[in-house]
């Protein structure tokens, strides 16, 4: 979009695009102007280099890329948030994604202690228990011999404990990318935990937690219930999205442990411990606890609650024109599948269902959809989730009434997109 | 290499008509952990200190290993907000009785420190032994750990100043915890079992209970907050974090002042990406020179540009301390200069 056309937006002159329309024309084909103004648009009327001439062959990029005129949408990180990029985050940008799944390059990022590209030849899996009581025998593992065992692959969102936590307080951010970006769904692939577990021989009815450890620096930390793992739910994944993980995000191994927060999903993961209690490592008694008006912490807080966001129109993004626009975002729970959405365009008065679109799967996201003719008022925009177990995503109003404004962690809460008479699109809070 | 021995291979024939998967059927794939393999790994400890080895340290040694590993980030005692959120400070003697830090709940804490939040001492001594230094992860001894976990709790006045901390009297010192009664687990979070069955959440009951009103839910919109300006604009060039075309554009948030902010952020990214902000940090010293500190040292010198790129590219030791500089041979000679300019020209 050039300078002008902004503008024209600023200035709430909808019809701009149909002026540039021939404005362009004139640009790219002066000689041709008049006939171009008068006949129709250039593009239409002027067969492109790409009609007329010989494209590149098979493989002239080997891995393929975006295209050179996708540049815009990248991983991002949030200026001031951390103050060291090996402890930071990066996020998704949700406002230019489609359907449920995210694109590897594109998945957002949470180091503890920096990101290595690790050999898979050199890393290893050790299975031991807190005590012999509680496994027969600890075993060490290969890629090798992983890849060898049966498999899984399941599509699950991942969703940091702080996303959305900058709002706690009040309106931080400008965009989605920044509200919600630290989250992402991706198809994983490898071996159920549980499998692990049985063939070194766990004792299920001592050994009720399992701490899982990563390679990193960090060595991070989570105790993850046992219920979890004999329910089949966790695996262990060297597979994203039909390819290895990406180094950001595990490479070549990691936990994935759905519907509970980012952090519990450890990546390069080296160690699984089983034991009989919980094991209140620093990310689980430091930070990722939850601070309430009374003083007290929630710890072990890990389970992702039901949320959505609209994602089209968001913040920070401007509307071109009044009429049709299909108003789209994303929905998910940590409990399981979602049952329904519900879009207000009027701050939560009234309320439409929306289309939720396939597949609708267990604790991953759910793609959603409702029609819309913008008539050039004001509006905000609302969406609010139901999952199957009937919870209903709450309002700020509520969250903070529990929860206060500095628990920083499991901000579910509706997100508010307002909406301007110039089109322009920004981030606000409804109680 | 394979090996079938004969009743083996009938094991194997049985149980695959039978829905078992006993752990035999997986044979050929991974092997036992020798106790020295599991000894190298297994270096996690409990609240309940079970895995702690055994050793100790006093808090005078501790001082003197926290100015030489921890300080650069922690600051001397623990109350720098540079680089991590702060360690120590923010209780009080009353917090050491009663287990609750008072400042939680009265809202007279500006800032949450470690100290102020940790409910289990054992948690400190596992982070520290896997995790730090920041630079250098396990590499300190246990007796080490000791010391420096006996500085830091000397720090909070919760143990004197002739402590010596070990695995004998670390559980007393949990007795001792300024927020050792700070922790909640009864709630809907945990996806484990209950409490009331051995586990340690409420079962998974939601603490909100929103209700899917359809029409006329409210007589008005009540706005909580809206986006401040400098919101708007603090996260660049909101135009170019969008698609050029599609049913919605990015709108325009910054001037051509904001644009400049925007470049030097774009410099501060190089600086990270080329991995300089590991060492360095903006103001003050990490493990090498804070940025405006050169700038102070080379102020009034004409040729410092060219010396500063010589010095990044090759390396250097002495100026600063007795950490070297690498060579920085993976970065690129321009970005090196642009670098060099942006720092000389009080980065930001």
């Amino acid at each position: 979009m050039s300078d002008e056309q902004v503008k024209a937006v600023a200035a709430g002159r909808r019809d701009f695009l149909r002026k540039s329309l021939f404005a362009a024309g004139a640009a790219m084909a002066a000689p041709l102007a008049a006939r171009a103004a008068s006949e129709g648009d250039v593009n239409i009327l002027e067969n492109p280099a790409w009609t007329t001439s010989l494209g590149l062959p098979v493989a002239t990029n080997p891995y393929g890329m975006p295209s050179k005129y996708e540049s815009q949408l990248l991983r991002r990180e949030s200026p001031g948030l951390a103050r060291v990029g090996g402890a930071s985050v990066s996020f998704a940008p949700l406002q230019g994604l489609f359907g449920i799944i995210t694109p590897s390059g594109l998945h957002f990022e949470r180091h503890h202690q920096g990101w290595h590209d690790i050999d898979p030849s050199k890393h290893r899996l050790m299975v031991n228990g807190s005590d012999d009581s509680l496994l027969k025998k600890a075993k060490v593992y290969t890629l090798d011999e992983l890849m060898r065992l049966p498999s899984v692959s399941r599509i699950h969102f991942i969703e940091c404990g702080a996303n959305t936590g900058l709002e706690w307080g009040n309106v931080a951010v400008p965009t989605v990318q920044y509200t919600h970006g630290m989250l992402s769904c991706s198809e994983f692939t490898g071996v159920p935990l549980k499998v692990l577990l049985e063939d070194c021989g766990v004792d299920y009815k001592k050994a009720r937690y399992v701490l899982a450890e990563g390679a990193d620096g960090s060595s991070m930390t989570r105790t993850i219930p046992m219920e979890m793992v004999e329910s089949g739910e966790v695996f262990v994944a060297y597979g994203q999205n039909g390819e290895m993980l990406r180094p950001e995000n595990g490479y070549p191994l990691r936990l994935v442990v759905p519907g509970v927060q980012g952090v519990s999903w450890v990546k390069w993961l080296r160690r699984i411990e089983v034991g009989d209690k919980p094991y209140a490592t620093k990310d689980e008694a430091v930070h990722y606890i939850d601070l309430l008006p009374n003083g007290q912490h929630r710890q072990y807080s890990s389970i992702q609650e039901a949320k959505s966001v609209i994602t089209t129109p968001s913040g920070g993004q401007t509307l071109l024109d009044k009429g049709f626009y299909n108003v789209s975002g994303l929905a998910w729970s940590g409990r399981g599948r979602i049952k329904q959405v519900d879009v207000s365009f009027d701050g939560g008065i009234n309320w439409q269902t929306a289309r939720l679109e396939g597949p609708i799967q267990n604790k991953a996201l759910t793609r959603f959809n409702t029609n819309w003719v913008w008539d050039g008022s004001p509006a905000i925009l609302q969406s609010r989730a139901i999952d199957e177990t009937g919870f209903v995503q709450p309002t700020y109003g509520q969250l903070r009434k529990v929860r206060g404004t500095k628990s920083i962690y499991h901000n579910n809460a509706i997100q508010s997109w307002k909406i301007i008479e110039s089109g322009e699109v920004s981030n606000v809070q409804v109680l | 290499m394979f090996r079938f021995s004969k009743p083996l291979f009938v094991f194997a024939l049985f149980s695959a008509s039978t829905v078992a998967v006993g752990f035999e059927n997986y044979s050929g794939v991974g092997r036992a952990a020798t106790p020295a393999e599991v000894k190298a790994w297994d270096i996690d400890v409990r609240p309940d200190f079970k895995g702690l080895p055994k050793g100790s340290g006093n808090v005078e040694r501790g001082n003197e290993l926290f100015e030489e590993k921890c300080a650069s980030c922690h600051g001397s005692f623990g109350e720098s907000n540079e680089v991590f959120t702060p360690l120590a400070g923010g209780t009080t003697k009353d917090d050491i009785k009663t287990g609750n830090v008072k400042g939680l709940s009265s809202g007279e804490l500006p800032q949450r420190t470690t100290f102020t939040k940790v409910a289990t001492i054992s948690t400190v001594w596992d982070y520290i032994y896997r995790a730090m230094p920041w630079t250098a992860p396990k590499s300190l001894k246990p007796d080490e750990v000791y010391a420096i976990l006996a500085y830091l709790l000397n720090l909070q006045e919760i143990v004197p100043a002739d402590f010596v901390l070990s695995d004998k009297n670390i559980g007393d010192v949990q007795k001792l915890l300024p927020n050792r009664n700070g922790m909640t687990t009864d709630h809907g979070m945990w996806p484990g079992a209950p409490a009331k069955k051995g586990g340690i959440g409420n079962g998974g009951k939601p603490d909100t209970a929103n209700k899917a009103c359809m029409k006329n839910c409210k007589p008005e919109v009540l706005i909580g907050s809206t986006l401040p300006e400098y919101a708007r604009t603090a996260h660049g060039e909101l135009r170019d974090q969008n698609r050029s075309f599609g049913p919605v554009r990015g709108t325009q948030t910054l001037g051509p002042e904001a644009a400049k902010k925007a470049a030097d952020a774009g410099t501060l990214d190089l600086a990270t990406k080329s991995g300089c902000m590991a060492c360095h940090g903006m103001k003050s010293k990490i493990v090498g020179p804070g940025y405006s500190e050169v700038v102070a040292r080379y102020k009034d010198q004409t040729d410092a540009e060219s010396r500063l790129i010589a010095k990044v590219k090759a390396g250097g030791q002495g100026v600063w301390g007795s950490i070297p500089m690498p060579p920085n041979g993976h970065i690129k000679d321009e970005d090196i200069t642009t670098l060099v300019k942006w720092i000389l020209n009080g980065s930001k």
